[in-house]
């Protein structure tokens, strides 16, 4: 592992609740790892694992998919498909050989801006310990 | 096809600059692929800002345009609209937050700025693949739904009322006044409550244009802005609001007693009972669970003395939909439980009571009609009231609840007034910050009241001292001389905060509203929009939103009404085009994507065996987009071309 | 009988010592509740009240090696000292909220062959019995009540400051519930979670001294016979030094001490001798003798 290996991590963050929580956290000028690209969706359960897939295979070293608490989503249920999807995905992980820790499925609310940088700051952490996912064979430089 | 894109970068003042090197993601910009033109300047948002965007749309011929700033939460709306007068669709324009999640949140010039670059990679690659949309223009159903008829809501009402709106006033109690009916008198005027509360009650029951739905709660809350239906759920009083006059015989002749919740049980009630003598509407209800006729089939003395034959023990309950363009949740709070703070002994000790017992006492209709006293009927001579009850305490609410200093100085006055006894304060901090507050404060010392800079670490009745005994012994450090103190006093009046109401999560989900860190509605934006929420057509006032004292709740129930006056005035509103649209050529007709549906917007058409949207019910949450597995459906600006080309150039090497 | 609830125990040192009544009657009454108790094997030292505010970070040492041991048991491990369940609380806390305490503990642990995955929950046998147990099979055990005798039931600081959540912190319940269990009266006792003083005595007695005569009065005056413990130092703290209290204030203090464990035995029935009455400071053979053996 080269020491100069920042983690890469790509968040979908639902609109109403963890994208505004994330936003919370700027506001706030709560200070964390900056190594999440955020891609805004609606709604958690518009993430697809397909695009989970092109993240890791795009260079990401992480995935974080982050949506409103059980019961709080805007679109009332959306996150509970996300929940199950995010099951299966886990599954075709296993299968690919990488390691759960990689990819996240949080609740973060619009008002948790410190829980959106811890959450962060653990995830770089973690992802340290790891190593770069290296999708394509260490191919980059 | 190649798009010419133009790329900015804002420094907004020093908040991106100071973190990010403009000039390296500017450079950076510049040289990805389809990128006609790349800049920065100090505030995009401003007019010369915008100016340079629509310019170069113009003279450039630019297709599409990321502006790389703030959260789009902040000024998507605003670029978006130059980007239109700058004669382009304004959904081929991208924003790329690079300050609350990039400049704000970093410590690392460097780190920040590759990741600026990264963000801004993502949004040019993304805005590639947009599409122009037309936003949809909705009628807005003039009717408002008021719920909540405490204070904030009867503002809320009769201001909407008076300008000509039809106006749905749902309270959950018999009757409306919420908590204001319940106070004596009012700081810092030290008006009487009822006084300057009943006249705007009497108001709302006359108003031609207020409905009043009292007893009732809403159930459900479904549509979108402009068009909500509410399900309210009427409860059975078991009499008839239309033949009670309101003679009150019934509850005379009653046989039965209970305590009484508006006299926080210090009082009693009958089984049929109106809350209070001026409640509106001024009809009685009966208590199913203590009402003889109910428990056992007997009794019915109400219907023998009614003179109008108004009980009606078959009354049901009774659900009604109303449609209303809008919504202003005005639903209020519930105090701090101070028996969970075992040291005050509130529930333990006799004679440690809180501020709304307090209240009851000093109230000439109360339960000891207006005299302060002991449990063993006789005068304090000595009182301490305890600031801060479940307030700016780690262990319980963090937050300061905003009112509690006025009104404990206000019951300090009342002490005086009525007993003559001692007053003691324990204070943290003495917040009097509003009109005439300071010299409330003044007025207060000027009355001997006795104000200690220490919290209340306990109230005991352990007595040290032959002066403790048969006293309640209040311990606090005074911070001011340095030392610990053990004041014993008579009566101790515990000043507890305000919370959110036990029922706020359940509304909060009815109305698909968020909540703040402290359980309070969250508002739109804390200093620019305390009155709205993130779901347009929503409006929240009053203490739903935060502790606040009365001039300032009817300043936010006058403020909602106001927010809900311009949104019908408009007459129509635009809906955000981001829905989902199936293709039905490569429709499969699995139908997976229907159940998943939490808005039931798709339908199936049987005859072409496709599914199909309703793009009126779609809200755009995207769940069947990523269902579908023909990849069908299509999120409008939200495609999954669009997204990943985003997640592509996200992750990108920067280098 | 089997037994249902397994832990691994940690007595602490001042169960090795003067307080090894504690430790006896502990262990008797679990065995008749079926709380089976497994000693921790090769337990360290916790560092006792004073060294976590010395060395913080060798203290986390102490505490962890303790907690990685105990972790091979796959149980949760049972302390009657709240000294020893603060210490070994707050490493466990920290170390789960710490990412670099993790680390650096983590490598200490590793030099010595162990290591520390955070499973571990470390519960105050009072708390297990009461919330664990519960009120009917501590009934059915009991075979002679304690014939309301009125004792005062003293947390002192510790038990729930600043950690734990199993009682309310400023007022606790817990052993006044259980008093009742025993058929025992539990008198108020407005100062039962105030500090004796502890160590204080040796430092600054004077202090001390009125902090316990306060805890003495209060018990007392409220009627209390006796007053029940939870924590070694209190206990001894209160029981050896009612003889200065009365020489400095005049007073003449004579309140028997028993630990909680001490009266449960009583109460099912074991020995004086089996539980370890008759070894203490303050005789308790008197009050026992009026208020409970005649019965």
């Amino acid at each position: 592992m080269s020491s100069n290996y920042e983690p890469k991590i790509v968040g979908f963050l639902c609109k109403w609740c963890a994208y505004t929580g994330a936003d919370l956290a700027g506001t706030s000028r709560i200070k964390y790892p900056p190594n999440v690209t955020p891609i805004r969706v609606m709604c958690s359960g518009r993430v697809d694992p397909v695009l989970v897939m092109k993240a890791l295979s795009s260079g990401a070293d992480g995935v974080l998919i982050a949506g409103c608490h059980p019961g709080d989503c805007h679109y009332t249920s959306g996150n509970v498909k996300t929940i199950r999807r995010f099951k299966l995905l886990q599954k075709m992980l296993d299968q690919f050989g990488v390691e759960r820790d990689r990819v996240r499925l949080e609740w973060i609310s619009a008002s948790e801006g410190e829980k959106y940088a811890q959450v962060v700051e653990n995830m770089t952490e973690t992802l340290r310990t790891l190593g770069p996912l290296n999708w394509d064979g260490g191919k980059e430089a | 096809m190649a798009e010419k894109i133009g790329v900015y970068v804002c420094h907004c003042g020093s908040n991106i600059a100071q973190m990010v090197d403009c000039k390296n993601v500017v450079d950076y910009a510049a040289a990805l692929p389809n990128v006609t033109v790349a800049r920065e300047y100090q505030y995009m948002c401003s007019d010369p800002g915008q100016e340079i965007i629509k310019k170069d749309i113009k003279e450039l011929g630019l297709t599409r345009v990321v502006v790389a700033s703030c959260s789009p939460l902040m000024h998507e709306l605003t670029f978006r609209r130059a980007v239109e007068e700058g004669g382009l669709n304004q959904f081929l324009f991208q924003m790329a937050n690079i300050r609350e999640q990039c400049s704000w949140i970093s410590e690392n010039k460097e780190m920040a700025t590759e990741r600026a670059k990264a963000i801004v990679g993502a949004a040019v690659k993304r805005v590639a693949f947009q599409e122009p949309l037309q936003e949809k223009k909705v009628p807005v159903n003039p009717n408002v739904l008021v719920v909540g008829g405490g204070i904030t809501g009867i503002e809320a009402a009769l201001q909407l009322a008076d300008s000509g709106k039809k106006v749905y006033l749902v309270e959950k109690e018999p009757t409306i006044g919420g908590y204001m009916a319940r106070f004596d008198k009012t700081f810092p005027t030290l008006d009487c409550a009822a006084c300057i509360l009943t006249p705007k009650m009497v108001n709302v029951a006359q108003h031609p244009n207020i409905e009043l739905i009292s007893y009732s709660d809403v159930t459900r809350f479904s549509g979108y802005v402009g068009n909500f239906t509410a399900r309210i759920r009427r409860r059975p009083r078991y009499v008839d609001e239309e033949k009670c006059n309101g003679c009150g015989l019934c509850t005379e002749k009653c046989p039965i007693s209970v305590p009484s919740e508006f006299d926080c049980g210090l009082g009693k009630r009958k089984a049929i009972y109106r809350p209070f003598p001026q409640a509106v509407p001024n009809v009685p209800v009966i208590d199913r669970e203590h009402c003889l006729f109910f428990t056992k089939g007997i009794c019915k003395v109400c219907v023998k003395f009614c003179p109008r034959g108004a009980v009606n023990f078959d009354q049901k309950e009774e659900f009604e939909d109303l449609q209303v363009g809008t919504a202003i949740l005005a639903t209020g709070f519930d105090l701090f439980d101070a028996s969970k703070v075992k040291q005050y002994g509130y529930g333990r000790l006799p004679n440690v009571v809180t501020s709304l017992e307090f209240e009851r006492f000093s109230h000439a209709s109360g339960p000891t009609g207006g005299k302060i006293q002991l449990k063993n009927g006789q005068m304090p001579q000595s009182v301490a009231i305890l600031h801060c009850i479940g307030s700016r305490d780690t262990n319980f609410n963090e937050y300061c609840s905003r009112v509690c200093c006025m009104y404990s100085m206000k019951m300090a006055h009342l002490v005086h007034e009525k007993t003559g006894a001692k007053v003691y304060e324990f204070y943290i901090d003495i917040r009097a910050f509003g009109k005439g507050y300071e010299e409330f404060y003044k007025r207060l010392l000027k009355e001997d009241t006795v104000f200690i800079r220490g919290k209340a670490a306990e109230v005991t009745d352990f007595a040290q001292t032959p002066a403790e005994k048969g006293k309640l012994i209040v311990v606090a450090e005074d911070t001011l001389l340095g030392i610990t103190r053990r004041i014993p006093v008579d009566m101790v009046v515990l000043s507890v905060g305000f919370e959110p109401r036990k029922d706020a999560a359940d509304l909060a989900r009815t109305f698909s509203i968020s909540r703040s860190q402290d359980g309070f509605f969250l508002e739109r934006h804390p200093k620019l929009a305390p009155v709205s929420t993130a779901s347009d057509g929503i409006f929240i006032a009053g203490s739903c939103q935060g502790p606040k004292d009365i001039p300032d709740s009817v300043a936010q129930g006058a403020a909602a009404a106001a927010n809900a006056l311009s949104l019908i005035d408009r007459k129509e509103v635009t809906l955000e085009p981001t829905v989902a649209v199936i293709d039905e050529e490569s429709c499969s007709g699995c139908k997976i994507c229907l159940g998943l549906c939490p808005f039931n917007a798709i339908v199936f058409d049987d005859t072409k065996k496709v599914s199909r949207v309703n793009d009126a019910l779609c809200k755009g949450c995207g769940v069947c987009v990523a269902a579908c597995p023909s990849g069908a459906i299509e999120q409008r600006n939200f495609t999954d071309d669009q997204l990943l080309a985003e997640v592509e150039s996200a992750c990108a090497s920067a280098k | 009988m089997e037994s249902r609830m397994e832990f691994t125990y940690y007595p602490g040192c001042s169960l090795e010592g003067m307080n090894k009544a504690y430790d006896q009657s502990a262990r008797l009454v679990s065995k008749s509740l079926g709380i089976d108790l497994k000693e921790l094997n090769d337990w360290n030292c916790c560092g006792a009240s004073a060294y976590m505010s010395i060395r913080e970070l060798r203290a986390h040492l102490l505490s962890a090696r303790n907690l990685a041991i105990a972790e091979r048991e796959k149980k949760d491990l049972a302390v009657v000292c709240p000294a020893c369940y603060t210490n070994l609380t707050k490493t466990n806390h920290y170390m789960g909220e710490d990412a670099k305490l993790r680390r650096t503990v983590g490598s200490a642990l590793k030099a010595a062959n162990l290591q520390y995955m955070g499973t571990v929950k470390v519960r105050h046998l009072l708390d297990v019995i009461v919330s664990e147990i519960g009120e009917s099979e501590v009934r059915a055990k009991v075979t002679k009540p304690l014939s309301g005798l009125k004792t005062a039931p003293y947390y002192g600081c510790q038990f729930t400051r600043p950690l734990g959540d199993y009682d309310d912190k400023e007022f606790p319940t817990m052993l006044d519930t259980l008093l009742k269990w025993l058929g025992a009266e539990p008198v108020n006792f407005p100062l039962k979670a105030k500090c004796c003083g502890g160590i204080l005595m040796t430092t600054n007695e004077s202090v001390a001294l009125s902090l316990v005569r306060s805890l003495l009065d209060c018990a007392t005056q409220n009627g209390g016979e006796a007053i029940a413990t939870i924590c070694p130092l209190c206990h001894m703290t209160l029981e050896a030094y009612q003889g200065n209290v009365n020489k400095a204030f005049s007073t003449s203090f004579k309140v028997p001490m028993f630990y909680f464990t001490q009266l449960m035995g009583l109460a099912f029935g074991f020995s004086k001798k089996e539980l370890g009455i008759n070894q203490e400071l303050i005789s308790s053979k008197a009050l026992l003798e009026r208020r409970l053996e005649a019965r």
